[in-house]
């Protein structure tokens, strides 16, 4: 049911099941996401983003909604295109980008980079840059939370690319046949690189088109759509809480940018990234959130809110010092040193 | 004190660890139910059931992947690859992911794990089931790499590598599985890091690994029987960490360096070995130190080929004896 009022269509929300307050929340969240990636590009630009960086503009509703849906607790795993997952859980912006800077105010003082973004304390167990790798991983955090009953749930993500490596099909049947609590969230982006995901992958959909193969429920939502996102999100975390396994998640969406640094993405076909573009997920949210009845100056204040926090994160990644040289020998063992003869 | 098998070893270990421990747990391919393929594991399924003793697919990747996780996240997983060799199928893990997530991190975390593996020659199954691959652990910073030669030191390096904090991989030779030795009763926890010398002698100073160390100490016995010459043998036991502070003792006192390795010539580790030796303790050396290699080929699988190779107690006498003039 819907009514037109003076400043929009307000639909009828007493079926709503998500709320105003976890809507907002949602659309902070893909508003940092989308200001940090567009501020690390510029930075980039001007050579201060050093080494590479792998964006996931265009794609901010999937980190958001499942950050938003998961708990403390949780468990999230990343790939290099983990900026916007590790932002979702509520690491700071500062402590990103001055990643992303190789300085010392670093998440993790430059020893990492930008593809290997962690925060153990937010629940981000780490950003992993060979392709499928996290996805045992994810398995064996699961078995931990399985073994020792908290109810947590690991929750892996990765790209279409990553449903034709092994470690891919391992770590289903693996989490399938010990009913692990992980859910495997595909963020099927049309492209690996430079190459169109379909001209590689003997199926359509490369995530939900195998779940048959490993007795799990086919899975495709919107990508774009952070509501639909955060419902699918919610089940799965249900499902894995009370014991009833994994789940693997295709979402449908898309990158703005190019795969990595300056990637002109040339390879796409023309009309394309316009398209996807309109349905921009926060644009479409943005919509949403209005028709639902939310004053545009709510959202606008939240756009200026974090702006003023994008830039003073900036600001502070500029003036951080380089990370210093006795970090070089530290935490190559747990005895916090690199020792390795007496 | 007991006799026991290097194989009955494996399981009296594990269990020691499982039994103190509820945070330590074991999977790995045919090792509950059946008790592994080399019976090194038999028993630990009825003893800690089917939760904490697990059968896994053929799933490398996933086993070390798995594994990985669950030390991530305050487990304390053992986890077995069935031949050394199908260390290369999963490898990503050994060579990127579990040495380098504490660094990479800053410290954040953490990776309290054991591989367990069947290493090295003597079976007869030939070019990829037979190999010695301790050295391509030795070389990836973050990793610790142990290799016992007897059923004591089974036992309590394995305590060891479980109860250590860093990822280790650990070398069961498929060829000592059968082996019997004393075990001293009780619970053993050994040292990391520890290399032991096995007989004391003023000749010269044999370093050895594993299944090379029974081979060193019977060729010790003959060149001591009949060429008046006395070796001291060192077991290595562990390469990361490295004791060099044994060896070049013992080379401080013998003068002569000898290594016997059974990992084809190039780079294995008594190459990085009299590499520190040479730089740290050239004037105390007589004579130029050896190395007591496997030629740099694939493994044969014929028995009659496989013992032309492998550095033989025979080889050994007559290398030193050579070398040393006598
Ligand atoms: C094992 C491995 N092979 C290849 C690469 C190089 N590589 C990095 S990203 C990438 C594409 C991955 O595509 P997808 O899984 O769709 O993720 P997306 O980048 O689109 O998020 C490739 C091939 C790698 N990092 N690891
Ligand atoms: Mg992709």
């Amino acid at each position: 049911m819907a009514k037109k009022t003076a400043e929009a269509t307000v639909l009828d929300r007493s079926n709503d099941d998500i709320g105003e307050a976890v809507r907002l929340e949602l659309y902070r969240k893909q508003q940092v996401i989308r200001q940090a990636e567009q501020r690390a590009y510029d930075l980039f630009l001007q050579n201060l983003v050093k080494g590479t960086s792998h964006l996931s503009l265009g794609q901010e509703a999937i980190a958001a909604a499942f950050g938003t849906a998961m708990r403390p607790g949780d468990l999230s795993f990343c790939t290099y295109r983990g900026h916007a997952h590790t932002l979702a859980r509520g690491v700071s912006v500062e402590s990103v980008l001055g990643e992303l800077m190789q300085r010392d105010n670093g998440l993790m003082r430059g020893k990492g980079g930008s593809m290997h973004l962690t925060s153990v304390e937010h629940g981000v167990m780490g950003s992993y840059a060979i392709i499928g790798a996290h996805l045992p991983i994810a398995c064996g955090a699961a078995l931990t939370a399985q073994y020792k009953g908290t109810g947590d749930v690991a929750v892996c993500f990765f790209g279409d690319g990553t449903t034709n490596i092994g470690a891919f099909h391992e770590a289903l049947n693996f989490a399938a046949i010990w009913k692990l609590p992980v859910v495997f969230v595909c963020e099927n982006n049309l492209y690996m690189e430079y190459t169109a995901i379909h001209e590689v992958t003997a199926v359509k959909h490369p995530a939900a088109d195998r779940a048959a193969a490993y007795g799990l429920e086919r899975i495709v939502v919107d990508g774009n759509d952070a509501d639909a996102v955060y419902r699918t999100a919610q089940a799965a975390f249900a499902k894995a809480r009370a014991g009833d396994g994994p789940s693997l998640i295709e979402c449908l969406t898309y990158r703005h940018s190019g795969h990595s640094r300056a990637d002109p993405a040339k390879y796409r076909p023309e009309g394309e990234l316009e398209r996807w573009k309109e349905r921009d997920p926060i644009k479409v949210y943005r919509e949403r959130l209005k028709s639902f009845g939310i004053a545009e100056s709510v959202m606008t204040s939240i756009d200026q809110e974090v702006a003023r926090m994008v830039d003073a994160a900036t600001e502070a990644c500029k003036a951080a010092p380089m990370p210093p040289e006795d970090i070089l020998f530290t935490d190559v063992y747990a005895d916090g040193g690199w020792a390795w003869r007496n | 004190m007991a006799e026991l098998t290097y194989r009955d070893a494996v399981a009296r270990g594990i269990a020691q660890e499982m039994a103190r421990d509820d945070d330590v747990i074991f999977f790995g391919e045919d090792v509950a139910k059946a008790g592994g393929v080399f019976k090194a594991t038999v028993g630990l399924l009825d003893q800690f059931g089917p939760i904490r003793v697990r059968d896994t697919p053929i799933s490398e990747q996933a086993i070390l992947g798995a594994a990985m996780g669950a030390a991530m996240t305050g487990l304390k997983p053992i986890a077995e690859i069935m031949f050394s060799d199908f260390l290369a199928v999963c490898w990503d893990y050994v060579a990127n992911e579990f040495p380098k997530s504490r660094y990479m991190t800053n410290g954040q975390v953490k990776c309290p794990l054991v591989v367990r593996t069947g290493n090295g020659a003597g079976s007869r199954f030939g070019a990829q089931h037979s190999q010695s691959v301790e050295n391509w652990c030795m070389m990836i910073p973050g990793l610790k790499v142990v290799a016992p030669s007897s059923p004591a030191d089974v036992v309590g390096l394995l305590a060891a590598a479980v109860r250590d904090p860093d990822p280790v991989i650990f070398f069961e030779h498929k060829s000592l599985y059968a082996v019997k030795g004393e075990v001293p009763d009780g619970e053993i926890v050994d040292t990391l890091g520890t290399a032991k010398i096995l007989r004391p002698g003023k000749d010269a100073t044999v370093l050895a690994l594993a299944l090379m160390v029974p081979r060193a100490l019977a060729a010790a016995e003959t060149l001591a029987a009949e060429h008046g010459i006395e070796v001291e043998v060192v077991d290595v036991r562990s390469l990361v960490p490295l004791d060099m502070q044994t060896i070049l003792g013992s080379v401080g006192r013998t003068h002569r360096l000898f290594t016997v390795e059974e990992n084809p010539r190039l780079c294995g580790w008594g190459a990085e070995i009299v590499s520190i030796a040479v730089e740290e303790a050239f004037y105390d050396m007589d004579g130029p130190p050896v190395r007591i290699t496997t030629p740099h080929i694939p493994l044969p699988a014929a028995d009659a080929l496989e013992d032309m190779v492998l550095p033989t107690p025979a080889r050994i006498v007559e290398t030193i004896r050579r070398s040393l003039g006598s």
